[in-house]
């Protein structure tokens, strides 16, 4: 297979017995005040998959855009295949051979899968029957099985990876770098991705996998390399050392992990959700159906589900930032008040008493180029300690933010620095601690722990079972199984914006929950269909 | 200390940069661009000049307070121009129809062209809320019916009256005049000069001190984080609308309450655009606001000057131009730098590794 594809390949970069196909030695790159990358030194050999770890903040992404040409090394050499070469633009990158697939794709859904792979790079091709062929030919080797002319609209997240793998491939990427390609797939798709890795590596292609799942990097990596605090702390056979260890590389300390001690649900409810549904914006296209949810004082909800199955309507449904087109949203106050609050709008909704972490801080969590304490305020504007009657309590509001900064370890200089000014991991903190404020009886958590690092992870986790402990009821989404698994006491799986299956944290695996979140059907006697007739369903 | 360097620093440079390319035109049209400044700085001193800039700074003060009050929220008010034009025409009919006791007469004008104001923005407000309809778009339609809607309203026929050559609205009775403080022979300040102070405290107040300018400023910056902290971003819209056409409906009040006691055809035009201008120069801060109105309202008087020293006074209409726009660049140029430096400077107090700000 290799010998028939190697005419497509430059002769140095294709051939394993040659010089490796990227060095980055010494490799410094310092921004004013602060150093991203010093002395980095990697090697990846041709033909590998070689995979880079380190936390968010640790230089990876620093890194990979100084191999793509995005960003310039103040010190140290980079070799491909051989030769020493400077990169000054991503197109530098592409002419000999480096390709990128980043993590957020980079595709225009109005426009088909030819479209997107031709825009930008028409000269080589053209964009009519030659471009198509040649797509054909490539499609292959990603697996994508698509016709050409669809919409990206109409792809799935895997087949929009697979459309990504191909935009670089069509510009001739020998080495391609895949920015946390995993993080958007369910472990089936985790497992066709790494099945076409391995096909196209049989075909003589490089792969620079970076990834903080270690049990992922174990399983497709042929060497890995691990990042800390800008620098390489060194290279390990991923076959040779178990996850922990590399994690242990990573973090320079244990791994955290999600897992709960026993069981706090209590049989008070805090939150029903009957029959809640929810039409399209346009048109009449159900994207709730018929949502039937209890959560408990004392109990985490789980909600699994592939993205774009209804997880995020259902949340903004809840918080009432859309509308319900019939149900009920019944919240059970601290006294034992039930309230509906289908027709209460967001504001009242948090008043009685929900917290809501979002699933995308930036662009509903935090008001960026506000201060830290103006950010406490947010979605708190009518309660004390933040405001009195129609008046905003700024000094009530640094206080309070100044606690929140203390307990929850924001790391920070200070109250008054904008929000944009932390990182992921503190802005993620900063939001789950003014949630976690004001005594809610409810959390709702989308992804409270995405794209933060293992040290914020952890503390994220602990005050959620902590605030749990204490009575809270939380209803979390989250695309990490294992985080799902881990906090829940009771896991919901969503399909097409319905809650198909039931699933036991206890004994369900990651592998039950994706076949369930797939709709491909499970497998295990964890996860408990709920087409079921209703007495047959313990909770209702 | 460096928040005011990174708020004055711009403007200045602007002034700055722009006062130079007017130098070079005027070298380049042949005049002496020193001899053309020093007899703006000199017109100052000379008759009511002094005291035309102050008034004019009043008028030029509200108009931006209303268009800042817009952009507060993202919401680009164009038409303020036509929104003062017809409170203007109203305020100025029901005032010469009314008879009021003084002082109440004043108020209840005041008053009328507020809500005449609001009303006029209602409609771009509500179009936007419930259709969608962009309201720049709509405003400067709503402009272009304020000039019509305002010439028919005093024709001889409806409401106005004939003096001479001009047509002009029945004159308002003494009793709802505003008096001005008199200073001899340089002029008559405005006394509703203080009312645009008075709005210039309200606003910086409610903008930072209550819940409302809280939830205009959240919704301002992003309407999903407004959304997700409970602010209605159609509520927002309208009373920001409402309010901004409000303060609009004001901007005549200083001269037609203060001197001309009519609304006639020589009513002054385009201060709703002068306001968008001294509004991006104050950055939407009242006392930026303030000095940016002062501003301009010292070339638009000391301008006059210019035709004694044999130069066209639109000079100054480029300088005005000028300046707009090199301010709003210097703005973005600081504050991406600013927002750079601040993200170092925690970065280094912290001293982690990476330059920070969202998921790696």
């Amino acid at each position: 297979m290799s010998s028939s594809t190697s005419a497509d390949l430059p002769a140095a970069i294709g051939d394993p017995e040659g010089p490796p196909a990227v060095v980055l030695s010494g490799i410094t790159k310092r921004f004013p005040g602060v150093v991203a990358n010093s002395d980095v030194h990697l090697s990846v050999r041709v033909g590998e998959v070689h995979a880079l770890c380190g936390e968010n903040g640790a230089g990876k992404s620093t890194l990979m855009k100084i191999l793509y040409g995005m960003q310039q090394p103040d010190e140290g050499t980079i070799d491909v295949a051989g030769e020493r070469v400077h990169f000054r633009t991503p197109a530098d990158a592409i002419k000999v051979g480096i390709g990128m697939v980043h993590q957020h794709f980079m595709l225009a859904d109005n426009l088909t899968v030819q479209e997107n792979v031709v825009l930008g790079a028409e000269a080589l091709h053209g964009i009519g029957g030659k471009a198509r062929k040649r797509i054909l030919e490539l499609a292959g080797r990603t697996g994508l099985s698509v016709d050409p002319g669809v919409l990206v609209e109409r792809l799935g997240v895997a087949d929009r990876q697979r459309v990504e793998i191909l935009k670089v491939l069509y510009r001739g990427a020998k080495v391609i770098i895949l920015d946390e390609p995993t993080a958007v797939l369910v472990p089936q798709e985790v497992d066709e991705l790494f099945a076409t890795l391995r096909g196209m590596q049989e075909q003589g292609f490089t792969f620079l996998f970076i990834s903080h799942k270690l049990d992922e990097v174990r399983a497709i990596a042929d060497s890995v390399t691990v990042i800390r605090r800008g620098t390489t702390v060194g290279t390990a056979d991923p076959k040779a050392v178990s996850s922990r260890q590399l994690a242990e590389m990573m973090v320079g300390s244990e791994l955290p992990s999600p897992e709960t001690r026993e069981s706090t649900v209590t049989d008070r409810e805090v939150l029903r959700v009957e029959g809640l549904a929810l039409v399209a914006q346009e048109g009449t296209r159900p994207v709730l159906d018929g949502i039937d949810l209890v959560v408990r004082s004392g109990e985490v909800v789980g909600i699994a589900g592939v993205e774009g199955n209804g997880q995020t309507e259902l949340v903004e449904t809840i918080m009432g930032m859309r509308r319900a087109s019939a149900g009920h949203v019944v919240l059970v106050d601290a006294e034992g008040n039930a309230k509906d609050l289908v027709k209460l709008g967001t504001l009242a909704r948090r008043e009685a008493g929900i917290g809501y972490v979002p699933e995308d801080r930036h662009r509903q969590g935090l008001l960026l180029t506000q201060p830290l304490w103006a950010n406490r305020i947010l979605g708190y504007q009518t309660r004390r300690p933040t405001a009195k009657g129609a008046w905003l309590d700024i000094a009530g509001a640094k206080q309070d933010t100044q606690r929140i900064v203390e307990e929850f370890d924001v790391r920070t200089p200070g109250i008054d620095v904008a929000a944009a000014a932390l990182s992921g991991g503190n802005q993620q903190k900063l939001v789950v601690g003014r949630e976690l404020s004001g005594d809610p009886v409810l959390l709702i958590a989308s992804h409270p722990t995405r794209g933060v690092d293992v040290g914020a992870q952890a503390l994220i986790w602990d005050e959620i079972k902590r605030a749990r402990a204490a009575g809270l009821a939380v209803l979390l989404i989250s695309a990490d199984l294992d985080e799902l698994i881990g906090l829940s006491d009771t896991i919901k799986v969503m399909l097409r914006g319905r809650l198909v299956a039931d699933a036991d944290p206890n004994t369900v695996t990651p592998e039950d929950l994706g076949s369930a979140m797939t709709g491909a059907g499970s497998t295990s006697d964890a996860v408990a269909a709920l087409d079921t007739p209703v007495d047959e369903e313990g909770e209702r | 200390m460096g928040k005011l360097r990174g708020n004055l620093l711009p403007p200045a440079l602007a002034i700055l940069f722009s006062a130079l390319l007017c130098g070079i035109a005027l070298v380049v049209s042949g005049a002496n661009p020193l001899r053309a400044f020093g007899a703006m700085v000199s017109q100052v001193g000379e008759g009511t000049t002094a005291v035309d800039i102050v008034n004019s700074t009043g008028v030029y003060y509200i108009a931006a307070l209303a268009v800042a009050i817009g952009f507060q929220m993202n919401l680009f008010n164009i038409g303020v121009e036509g929104q003062y034009r017809v409170a203007a025409v109203v305020a100025a009919v029901f005032g010469g129809s009314v008879a009021l006791p003084p002082g109440i007469h004043a108020l209840a004008i005041i008053l009328v062209a507020a809500v005449t104001g609001a009303l006029w923005a209602a409609i771009p407000a509500i179009l936007k809320v419930t259709r969608g309809v962009n309201e720049v778009i709509s405003t400067i339609m709503m402009n272009g019916l304020a000039l019509g809607l305002a010439a028919y309203l005093i024709r001889a026929d409806v409401f106005g009256e004939l003096r001479g050559n001009n047509i002009r609205t029945p004159e308002i009775p003494s009793s709802g005049w505003v008096p001005g403080i008199p200073l001899g022979s340089s002029g008559t300040v405005f006394g509703l000069v203080f009312l645009a102070a008075a709005l210039g405290i309200g606003y910086w107040v409610m903008m930072n001190r209550t819940r409302f300018g809280f939830e205009l400023r959240a919704s301002g910056e992003s309407s999903t984080a407004a959304a997700a902290g409970g602010v209605s971003a159609k509520k927002m819209i309208l009373v920001a609308m409402l309010l901004s056409g409000a303060i609009a409906g004001l901007v005549s009040m200083p001269e037609i309450l203060g001197r001309d006691h009519t609304y006639n055809l020589n009513f002054p035009a385009g201060i709703g655009f002068s306001g968008i201008a001294v509004a991006l120069l104050g950055r939407n801060h009242p006392g930026g606001i303030a000095l940016g109105a002062l501003l301009w309202a010292f070339l638009d008087k000391s301008g006059l000057a210019l035709d004694n020293v044999g130069v066209s006074r639109e000079i100054v209409t480029i300088m005005q131009g000028a300046i707009v726009l090199s301010v709003v660049v210097a703005y973005e140029v600081v504050r991406r730098y600013e927002l750079a430096a601040e993200q170092r400077r925690v970065g280094r107090q912290l001293g982690t590794v990476e330059p920070v700000g969202g998921a790696a």
